[in-house]
Order: C-alpha cells, then sequence, then structure tokens
C-alpha cells in the first residue's frame, strides 16, 4: 500500500489557483521530494496531506488514512515540520521538545534513538531559548520536535532554506538516517541541487506538477542539444544568441550562458563548433561552447516553458 | 491528561517569560485601585471655604470653626463683606462661600430659624452640587447642637435635612468604585489577556503545529484559559485585599459567596476573550476587538460610571448584554448591602448563562483547520 496517495486532489483560494487537480503516489520508505519556486503550490499541498486545509476537489490518503475524514487520526501518526519556525522562541530547547513530546503523549527518553544524532548536537544549548538559536540549529530542534512522537509520515516544508550549507548537507544526513528507519519523508525545497538526495522527485510550478522522476532519469526528460557559451561581453552574447535562427532557448546560468539547440538528434560537438563560427560572424570573438549534460534546472525550465506554451494553445 | 498539564505548563512557561504581560497583569488593578481610590473621587476633601459673616458673634465664628474642623473643608477667609467673598470665589482662592446675613443669629435666638446663603463655583457641577449639600449639612447639624445645648429642644430647626444616604451613608465614592474596578480589572486581564495568548499562536505559526497533533480545540482552549482563570483570581483578592485595609471600605455580605462570584465572571470574561480569538487573526485585531467590543462597554454601559437608569432606551437595553452590568449589580450586592444568594440567583445565572453560551460559540468558532 502507497504511504502517500493523491488523486485529483486540487485547492483554490478565492478565484486563485494554488493547486490544480494532482495525483501521484509515494511507497513507503521513500524520500519524495517536492521541487519548484516559491508560489509554486508546495506549502498548499503539504498543507492539504496533513488536514490543515480542506481540499476543493479529489482526495488523498496518507498512510492509509483519509486527509478529510480520518484527520484526527491522521494527526496522531504524522509529523509535520511547517516552512516558518514555528517553534515557542521564548522557552528552551529542552523545554520545547518535552511540551511536543508531552502533547503527543510520547517522552524525550522512550525516542531519543530516533533523533539521537540530532540530540547531541542540541544538548549543549538545552537552556539557551528557541529564539536565541542560529538558523541551522532552529531547524534541527524543528525536526527534532517534529520527529519525537516518531511518525510514520513526516512532511518537511522547505527544511534547508534560509540555512547555512553545512547545516543543510547535515540536515539532508539525517534525513536518509529516517529513511533507513522507514519513514516516509516529504520534502519540499526550492533548491534544485537538493533533488539528488531524493528517491524521486515532483517538479512544481504554478499549481502544476510538471513531472515527477528519479533524479537520475531527470536528465534524460531533455531531449535538445545543450551547450554553455562563456566569454565575451554578457548582454551582448545573450542579444546575439537569442537572435539565432536555430536558438530554442537562452538562459543565463551562473558565469555561463546555456544555449538549448532546436535540432533534435544533431550532433551536440559539431553544433558547438557552428555556434561559435556564427558569434564570431557576428563579431564576438574569443568564446567558447561545450556540450553539456543537462542539468535539473534546466529540465525544470524547459518543462515549465512547454507546460505554459500547451496552456496557452490550450486556451488560445 | 498528561497532555493537558503539558499544555498548561507551557503557559506558565510564557507568562513568567514576559514581563510586559506580568506588568500589564497586576499593574493595571493597581494602578486603577490606586486613581480611582486617590485621585478620582467624587466626594469634597479639604475644601477651602470661605466665610462672609455679616453677623460677626459668637454663634457664627462657631459655624466658622465647624466648617474647619470638618474634613470635607478648610477655612480659608473669614471676610466681612459679600464682594469680597465673591472675589475669593472667582479667583478660586474658595470653592464654595457661606454668608451668615447680618441678623443670622437673631433671627436664630428669636424663632429658631436661621438663613443661611451658601454661594458655589458652579464651573463644574457634579461637585458643585456636592459641595453645597456637603456645606449645608455641616451648618444644619451644628446649629442642632446649638438648639440642643441652649435646651431649645422642640424649637430645633424643622428645616434639618433628614435624607440619608442609605448602604453609603457618607456617599463615598470609593465604595461604588471598587465593584467597578473589579468588573473592569478583570474583563480587561481575562478577556484582553487570552484573546491575545491565543492570536499569537496563530501569528507565530505555532498554531498551525499544535493543530497537526492530537490536541483537541478544547484542550487548547482550556489549556489557555486555566492560567488566567489563576492570575485573575489572585487579581480579586488584591483588589478585595485593598479595598478592605487600603481604603476601608467594608464587606458586608458573605466574603465566599462575594468570591464564587467573581469566578463565575472571570470564567465569563475568558470565555468572552476566547470568543474574540477565534475570530481574530493577529494580535492587534484582538486587542483592538477587546478593547472597544468589552472595555469600553464594561466602562460606559455596565453602570460604572453612568447611571443606567438615565441613559437612553437603545443603550438601557444595549446594556442588558453586557456582563459587567449583571456582575456590578452582584458585588454591589454583596460588598454593600449584605444580599445573599437568595436575592441574587437572577443575576447569577445571568452570567452562568452567557458563560455557557461563549464557551459554547468559542469551540464551535474555533477552527480545527487553517481556514
Amino acid at each position: 500500500m502507497a504511504s502517500i496517495s493523491v488523486e485529483g486532489l486540487a485547492k483554490s483560494f478565492g478565484r486563485v489557483p494554488a493547486l490544480l487537480p494532482t495525483s501521484f503516489e509515494v511507497a513507503p520508505g521513500e524520500v519524495f521530494g517536492l521541487i519548484g519556486p516559491d508560489g509554486a503550490g508546495k506549502t498548499t499541498l503539504m498543507r492539504l496531506l496533513v488536514s490543515l486545509l480542506l481540499p476543493d476537489a479529489g482526495s488523498a490518503r496518507v498512510d492509509g488514512l483519509d486527509v478529510v475524514k480520518d484527520f484526527r487520526e491522521l494527526r496522531r501518526r504524522v509529523g509535520y515540520m511547517p516552512g516558518r519556525f514555528s517553534l515557542y522562541q521564548d522557552l528552551s530547547v529542552r523545554e520545547n521538545l518535552d511540551f511536543f513530546a508531552t502533547i503527543f503523549g510520547a517522552s524525550v527518553a522512550e525516542n531519543r534513538g530516533l533523533v539521537d544524532d540530532l540530540y547531541l548536537q542540541l544538548e549543549p544549548f538545552e537552556k539557551r531559548r528557541a529564539g536565541a538559536l542560529s538558523g541551522g540549529m532552529k531547524q534541527k530542534l524543528a525536526l527534532c520536535c517534529a520527529l519525537i512522537h516518531r511518525p510514520r509520515v513526516l512532511f518537511l516544508d522547505e527544511p534547508t532554506t534560509g540555512i547555512d550549507a553545512v547545516s543543510r548537507r547535515e540536515l539532508w544526513e539525517m534525513l536518509g538516517r529516517l529513511r533507513a528507519a522507514g519513514i516516509t519523508l516529504l520534502v519540499s525545497t526550492p533548491y534544485m541541487d537538493e533533488a539528488s538526495r531524493c528517491d524521486r522527485v515532483a517538479l512544481i510550478e504554478g499549481g502544476r506538477i510538471l513531472a515527477i522522476e528519479r533524479p537520475g532519469d531527470l536528465a534524460a526528460r531533455y531531449r535538445y542539444p545543450l551547450l554553455a557559451v562563456e566569454g565575451g561581453p554578457r548582454i551582448a552574447l545573450l542579444e546575439a544568441l537569442r537572435s539565432l535562427p536555430q536558438a530554442r532557448s537562452v538562459y543565463p546560468f551562473g558565469s555561463t550562458i546555456h544555449f538549448t539547440d532546436q535540432r533534435l538528434g544533431a550532433d551536440p560537438a559539431a553544433l558547438a563548433a557552428e555556434l561559435v563560427g556564427a558569434l564570431e560572424g557576428r563579431g564576438l570573438e574569443g568564446l567558447g561552447a561545450q556540450p553539456i549534460e543537462a542539468g535539473i534546472e534546466d529540465v525544470f525550465m524547459a518543462l515549465a516553458v512547454d507546460t505554459r506554451q500547451a496552456g496557452e494553445a490550450h486556451h488560445g | 491528561m498528561r497532555t493537558f498539564f503539558g499544555f498548561v505548563r507551557k503557559e506558565f512557561f510564557h507568562l513568567g517569560r514576559d514581563r510586559r504581560t506580568l506588568v500589564v497583569l497586576f499593574g493595571i488593578p493597581l494602578m486603577q485601585m490606586l486613581l480611582f481610590g486617590f485621585a478620582l473621587r467624587n466626594e469634597v476633601k479639604d475644601t477651602p471655604v470661605a466665610v462672609v459673616d455679616l453677623s460677626g458673634d459668637p454663634l457664627t465664628r462657631r459655624l466658622a470653626s465647624a466648617l474647619e474642623a470638618s474634613e470635607s473643608f478648610r477655612l480659608a477667609a473669614t471676610v466681612r463683606n459679600l464682594d469680597e467673598g465673591k472675589k475669593l470665589l472667582a479667583e478660586s482662592k474658595a470653592k464654595v462661600l457661606v454668608v451668615f446675613a447680618e441678623d443670622f443669629s437673631e433671627h436664630f435666638g428669636r424663632d429658631g430659624r436661621a438663613e443661611v446663603e451658601i454661594l458655589t463655583d458652579g464651573s463644574d457641577p457634579n461637585s458643585a452640587r456636592t459641595r453645597v449639600a456637603y456645606a449645608n449639612g455641616v451648618v444644619q447639624q451644628e446649629l442642632a447642637a446649638v438648639a440642643r445645648e441652649s435646651g431649645k429642644g422642640a424649637g430645633a430647626p424643622h428645616i434639618e435635612a433628614a435624607t440619608r444616604m442609605r448602604f453609603n451613608p457618607s456617599l463615598e465614592s470609593t465604595y461604588l468604585f471598587v465593584p467597578g474596578v473589579m468588573a473592569l480589572v478583570l474583563t480587561l486581564v481575562s478577556a484582553l489577556m487570552t484573546s491575545v495568548t491565543i492570536t499569537r499562536e496563530k501569528e507565530l505559526g505555532t498554531m498551525e503545529v499544535l493543530l497537526v497533533s492530537p490536541l483537541r480545540p478544547f484542550q487548547i482552549i482550556v489549556g489557555k484559559v486555566v492560567p488566567y482563570l489563576g492570575l485573575s483570581f489572585l487579581n480579586v483578592l488584591i483588589i478585595l485585599g485593598l479595598s478592605r485595609f487600603a481604603f476601608g471600605v467594608p464587606i458586608v455580605g458573605n466574603v465566599f459567596l462575594l468570591i464564587a462570584e467573581s469566578v463565575l465572571y472571570i470564567v465569563c470574561a475568558l470565555s468572552l476573550g476566547v470568543l474574540v480569538s477565534t475570530r481574530a487573526e493577529t494580535q492587534q485585531a484582538a486587542t483592538t476587538g477587546s478593547l472597544s467590543g468589552l472595555m469600553f462597554p464594561t466602562m460606559l454601559l455596565s453602570g460604572f460610571i453612568f447611571p443606567l437608569e438615565s441613559m437612553p432606551r437603545v443603550l438601557y437595553w444595549l446594556s442588558h448584554i453586557v456582563p459587567a452590568r449583571w456582575f456590578l449589580v452582584i458585588v454591589r450586592g454583596i460588598m454593600l448591602k449584605g444580599v445573599g444568594i437568595a436575592e441574587l440567583w437572577p443575576q447569577t445565572l445571568i452570567l452562568a448563562a452567557m458563560t455557557t453560551f461563549f464557551l459554547l460559540a468559542s469551540v464551535r468558532n474555533f477552527h480545527i483547520r487553517l481556514e
């Protein structure tokens, strides 16, 4: 049986659709990532699944429980860590932990095992007020509090947003251990590079799931030849690239520019050489172009554009 | 049950760490008691009085010193003509002018009748009326004494004022304000504080986590209410203690009944606060809602400051839904008249009914989700 199963779930606030009808399943013990920018609908989907919002249409089951009808039992079995820091800032680390253990009828002692790694890091700050912790420590404490009752399914809304790189890595390592302990994890993040930490990811934008894939298979969704172009004056280069007839998409990407050629199946090396030649013809010298593997961001951009165009064609 | 106590314990942690709230909780009752007790009194105390003594004999001098001796007045000056007296009044050097006519003693000696003219500064009509009444009282009393001493008992001034205020013989305003302050403080502390503490959880996002837990709405509500019930109870004791020992207000009736009724009113105010918080999304909205929706009616429509009977009909009817109105009747009844539950059961029943209604409405209105 799936740990989370979603069927046609949809939600809008007034006339603004926040989540278009969505269906997917998450297997027990899977780490499922929701990846998308702010406002994509990640939080709405999570809140629907932890029974904080009522769906307009469709249904969802978490650990076999209906999110509307069985919400009371569901709330015992899931752990939820909201995107905003939601602990009591005026309570100490220990008091927060004790409080969340008590309201779930659990005790810190009996569930220490699950959160031991995290708790060892927090222990030196036991008496410090939660509000005075660093961002990373706050998130670790919040995770501890969400785990203290041994939930079967854990929902984490952007746990790594706003914390330092080291804490981010530590947090993901912790999530890996939870997976090993058999807990199903639904994690949302705006950071594309965190996709590789998940078993499967759903790319989400504008309330719509664009694709659900294993991170390793995402690159295969990118069928057009992709080149990284570097050097030269950036703005002029962008303009020149966009004016080329073979351009499918042109995006600045870090220090380089990602250029997608619309000729499917052509040899990327040959296309790179042709591109450099074409740019030299426009007076742009000393440039380099290399064929590259598509990353998750490339896939995301391409899917988002495709979906938007499909939507417009549909409506138009 | 353990869950519930864990929740209550957390509330006490919050309270203990929030200095500002503690100051509001205990500072406001103290401040209001002292303010109403010392500063905002209605009765006359040490009012400067000038005597215009056109008669100038032992009798009028005796009356003047009677005024001086009373706690209400101090003798600012004794003058020999009316214009001088009026000047004192205009310059506010005297608030009351007591004029004894030239033939005052003669008249009194002859037929036991005396004409005293009392003038006062009418720019403050409320206290002017009180001052005149007090001055008149002092003079009448003294004249009666004189009449008795001279054996003219039968001829004693028949104009002697026979009015006596029942339940508050000296018309002490302290007696009147204690019940009012109790209602006000309990409304403020109970209703305002609870409404703020629940909306705070919404604002900080912790409500989101509380909702995704086995806690039930009534556990959250009651858990929030219990600490404030304790604190408000402490406030009742402080107010009653202050009024009894600092201001000497007697409690004529049963103290335990008074305390029990106060607890009922506290629960009523607390449930009102909870109701406000189920509607308000931010602490600011909760504060505004409690202040305008609860504080002002408690002050203005409860009979604390303005007499209910002289209100326009609409406001008078409106006052019936103000819990403080019923509480005031109860407190005044027990403290000043010494009546018991036999007389006060209708008001008690109304308060209990209101409380039940507010609690049910709060539990119904409590969102078990974010929308």
